[in-house]
């Protein structure tokens, strides 16, 4: 076995892996505020690869300033879900928002499809890349995964830093008690969806960057995310990007050692033994 | 009889579905009325587990692969008859379930509908590795086993005979476990499942036996279904799209109740069939049939069924 294809395999999966963080991370805030498993989740990762796609090739914008305007528009959809589906369920049994979520998923890929067909689309454009003696970097790729550094970094200031972000936790913690401190809950909670969204586009920007696209491709990312937020614990972002670069690691190391249509049978095979072993996942707080 | 009286709706439905094909004696007639038992009785099957105890399975056609895999095998490799493979399927199939009813129905909420996913797609994952199953590709049988069942013609009538009449036999089974103690128990665990530890219901077994009697009868079908299609592949026998459908027909319907399923599968099926030749819904059925599902859930969440039953008291006796 080669050193060098080992090491250039992990760094390569380490890199996607921050992406997968971030796309996992909206998941988690959204169940973690919430409760809520949004399973329209792969398609809004869908929407923002599309976002920069034609924003990229239409308007000829840079694709990493199309990100922010991508970013933006996510923060509105969330929003929209928010009021549009879940916020009459918010109460109501798991079951209810599950299929609340899904019926957005359903309508988003029933209008893409339309649309776009589910024929691959590629985003051409590209940076130099890093060559650094054994291992070359591509350049988008590196970029992603700083960018998607960079998103968590601004997601824990936000959090902990902004009277809004304290506010989200405080709802996220107790919902009750947090409107009997005069939290606005209703507002506080279309803006934690709409973060999520947020996060869920912004993620699916970075991956349009580096691979092609497609409407359905979400729905491969949103499994992903479910394995990185039940690996890190679901509810917990920094969890969730930890979550990500174990999967990113798994899916860069794995075909070296066997065939590649095994990856998800080890990730969908983790996923169900930490469910088991550890539901509160790796970095979770034990619950009473 | 009068015991009966709630069941007599929902086995009339069936059986009425069941010989329209007879009526008309076109294969195209007879292939609509297969789609539509079919739904019902997978729907029928899931609600006994989503229905009465309560936990949401969102991967629940994986016994259907399951068992139209290892029926698949044994009657194309190992050349049993289709009836013993038909078994083989269900014994499968509620074999998985109990496995995973010991292991995963532990986790409540949220955590067992994510599980359920896993498992599905972790099945479907490790079926595309297995060259003995044929790996992505899948397995075809041979045109001349169905020399064996009367030639090709006569065997897809007999399979649409059998399919009726396992889907009478979901539903009436469903009645029975709704009106048993078994059942009462399920639901007292739907309400609050700690409360009916309490109560003296041993929740871990019934909840797995619920979930073995909800497993078994997708095993069967899906032998079944796979024998009538001559091929099996894993996108086919894993659609989790497929699971979600019927979580929407049950829902559709009214969950919990006996009727319900047969009802939201019926509905489902030709709301589906209408907007897929309809010039305008054609392209967009999918989001059409979305704005439905929101639309019920917001606003109708008991289903057709739990919605009629509140609103017209009187109709409680006939509607199961």
């Amino acid at each position: 076995m080669n050193l060098d294809v080992l090491i250039a395999s992990a760094v390569d999966g380490l890199l996607i892996g921050f992406v997968y963080g971030v796309a996992a991370m909206g998941l988690t805030l959204i169940f973690g505020v919430m409760d809520v498993i949004n399973l329209a989740h792969g398609p809004l990762i869908a929407i923002g690869m599309f976002g920069v796609y034609e924003i990229f090739t239409y308007v000829g914008m840079n694709p990493y300033l199309a990100l922010i305007i991508v970013a933006v528009v996510g923060l509105a959809v969330g929003v929209l879900v928010y009021f549009v589906a879940v916020h009459r369920v918010i109460d109501a049994p798991p079951l209810s928002s599950l299929l609340s979520t899904f019926s957005v998923n359903m309508m988003i890929i029933g209008v893409g499809t339309a649309i776009l067909t589910t024929s691959a689309y590629n985003v051409d454009f590209s940076l130099p890349s890093l060559d650094t003696g054994p291992i070359t970097v591509t350049g988008t790729r590196l970029a992603a995964a700083l960018i998607a550094v960079g998103v968590t970094a601004l997601l824990y200031a936000f959090l902990y830093r902004t009277r809004s972000g304290k506010y989200i936790r405080a709802v996220a913690n107790n919902r009750q008690a947090a409107e009997l401190m005069g939290i606005p809950s209703t507002r506080i909670l279309a803006l934690a969806f709409g973060i999520g969204t947020m996060l869920a586009m912004t993620a699916g920007g970075l991956i349009a960057t580096i691979l092609p696209i497609n409407i359905l491709a979400g729905g491969t990312y949103e499994l992903k995310s479910f394995v990185i937020v039940v690996l890190g614990g679901l509810g917990n972002p920094l969890g969730a990007l930890v979550g990500g670069l174990i999967l990113g690691l798994i899916e860069g190391l794995v075909p070296v050692f066997m065939k590649t249509t095994w990856v998800p049978v080890l990730e969908f095979g983790l996923f169900i033994l930490i469910l088991l072993v550890m539901p509160q996942g790796l970095f979770g707080r034990k619950e009473s | 009889m009068k015991r009966f009286t709630g069941l007599l709706l929902s086995v009339l439905a069936v059986i009425v579905l069941a010989v329209i094909p007879l009526i008309s004696g076109k294969a195209s007639t007879r292939e609509a009325m297969f789609t539509i038992l079919m739904a019902i009785a997978l729907a029928s099957s899931l609600n006994m587990l989503l229905g009465y105890t309560g936990y949401v399975s969102f991967g629940h056609i994986v016994f259907f692969g399951v068992g139209g895999y290892a029926g698949f095998y044994t009657l194309t490799v190992l050349g049993w008859n289709l009836w013993l493979s038909m078994l083989v399927g269900g014994a499968t199939a509620a074999l998985l379930a109990y496995l995973l009813g010991k292991s995963i129905l532990r986790l409540r909420g949220a955590y067992f509908a994510l599980a359920t996913i896993g498992v599905n797609e972790a099945m479907r994952a490790l079926v595309n590795n297995m060259d003995f199953l044929g790996g992505p590709i899948g397995m075809t049988m041979k045109f001349s086993v169905y020399n064996e069942y009367g030639g090709a013609a006569n065997a897809l009538w007999l399979v649409y005979w059998v399919l009726s009449g396992i889907a009478l036999l979901v539903v009436i089974v469903s009645y029975l476990v709704k009106r048993s103690k078994f059942g009462l128990g399920l639901m007292a665990i739907r309400e609050d499942e700690d409360a009916a530890e309490v109560m003296g219901v041993r929740a871990p077994s019934a909840k797995t036996w619920s979930y073995v009697l909800s497993a078994v009868f997708p095993g069967l079908i899906g032998m079944l279904f796979f024998f009538k299609n001559g091929n099996i592949e894993p996108g086919d026998a894993f659609r989790l799209h497929l699971s979600i459908e019927l979580i929407v027909m049950v829902m559709l319907g009214g969950f919990g109740t006996v009727l319900g399923p047969v009802l939201g599968a019926g509905v489902y099926q030709q709301l589906r069939k209408l907007l897929l030749t309809s010039p305008v819904f054609k392209n967009i059925q999918l989001a059409v049939a979305g704005v439905l599902l929101l639309l019920i859930i917001l606003f109708i969440p008991t289903g057709a069924v739990g919605w009629l039953r509140r609103r017209f008291p009187r109709l409680r006796r006939v509607l199961e």
